[in-house]
């Protein structure tokens, strides 16, 4: 073993410790569940679809005053239109982590996101 | 009626020592390569890469020059043998390729009394996945999902990076070229890819 060891030089320390931490950091951030992996829609808290989020795909719900289009992508999902006056829900843009949820209250209209070990981590949501 | 005089022309190509010398190295590689691709593997793509122990031995031997022809000449033909040209995973293997020899290339630069075979090696190995994984995102998995996968194949980099690096400066010292040399002499002799682990096939 010894014998092997004396192939190692000092930089090389530095070398594996840079390269750990890279496979640690990829782990942590690439295998950590807080990435969504679907999406839950609802309409005046029923629910209206849950999709995965592997392929594109658009949603249309219709709510009391109008039409919300969500859209769903790999990874991630968003409200692109929504009928509501001030647009909350449309201005937070893609939602790409477990639990992320965007509400579009006059429309009645919910968008949230889920994934492996999502459980109910918030007891409440705050803005 | 006259018989023309003029005689064909003859192209005579004479290989030199280092043609021999590198066509050697390249026949182990390629021959390990295609031993390596019989193995089972616990996950598609990811191999130990051995053949890169040869490279890493010709790089630090030879030098880079060499150490890029044998590795060229190892993605092309263990590709035309494999039957798999030009197909997907020779340009995942060529990117690899590619991608490793420069980051090798990059790497010899470094003052060879601090960093050995071990830090060539992977550092080479997780330029390879890097290659790989951007050409399989780019052409073959349109699709964020295949990074996914990155948090394996780095494993699988640093491990047979390290074993690879370790093999590579055992055998250096058997041949008695495992001394420490200054980034000069590194500059001139030596580079090559190093994949700890292949994406590809």
């Amino acid at each position: 073993m010894n014998a092997w060891l004396t192939c190692l030089r000092p930089g090389d320390a530095l070398t594996l410790a840079l390269a750990v931490s890279l496979v640690v950091t990829l782990f942590a951030t690439l295998w950590s569940n807080t990435r969504a992996d679907r999406a839950i829609i609802r309409q005046g808290g029923e629910l209206v679809a849950e999709h995965s989020l592997i392929t594109e795909r658009r949603i249309e719900v219709e709510g009391p005053i109008g039409k919300t289009v969500i859209e769903l992508a790999p990874g991630r999902a968003r409200v692109v239109s929504d009928p509501g006056l001030r647009q909350y829900c449309v201005q937070q843009g893609w939602l790409t982590r477990v639990n992320a949820v965007a509400i579009c209250a006059p429309n009645q209209v919910s968008l949230m996101l889920a994934g492996r070990g999502s459980g109910n981590r918030h007891d409440s949501l705050n803005y | 009626m006259t018989a023309s005089t003029t005689k064909p022309t003859e192209i005579v190509l004479r290989p030199s020592a280092d043609d021999y010398r590198i066509a050697g190295y390249a026949a182990a590689a390629i021959a390990i390569t295609i031993a390596e691709g019989a193995l089972p593997s616990p996950l598609p793509g990811v191999k130990p890469g051995l053949a890169n122990i040869i490279i890493l031995v010709v790089l630090l031997k030879h030098g880079w020059k060499d150490a890029a022809w044998v590795s060229l000449l190892r993605v092309f033909a263990a590709a035309l043998v494999g039957g798999t040209f030009l197909a997907p995973g020779f340009f995942m293997s060529l990117a690899g390729a590619i991608c490793s020899l420069t980051v090798l290339g990059l790497s010899c630069r470094l003052p060879a009394a601090w960093f050995g075979p071990v830090s060539h090696s992977v550092v080479a190995a997780f330029a390879h996945i890097g290659g790989q994984i951007v050409v399989a995102r780019l052409w073959l998995v349109p699709h964020d999902g295949v990074f996914y996968l990155l948090p394996i194949f780095g494993l699988a980099a640093l491990v047979f990076g390290i074993v690879n690096g370790l093999v590579a400066g055992q055998l250096m010292k058997d041949d008695g070229v495992a001394t420490p040399r200054s980034g000069v002499q590194g500059m001139q002799s030596s580079s090559a890819p190093t994949d700890g682990m292949e994406l590809s096939k």
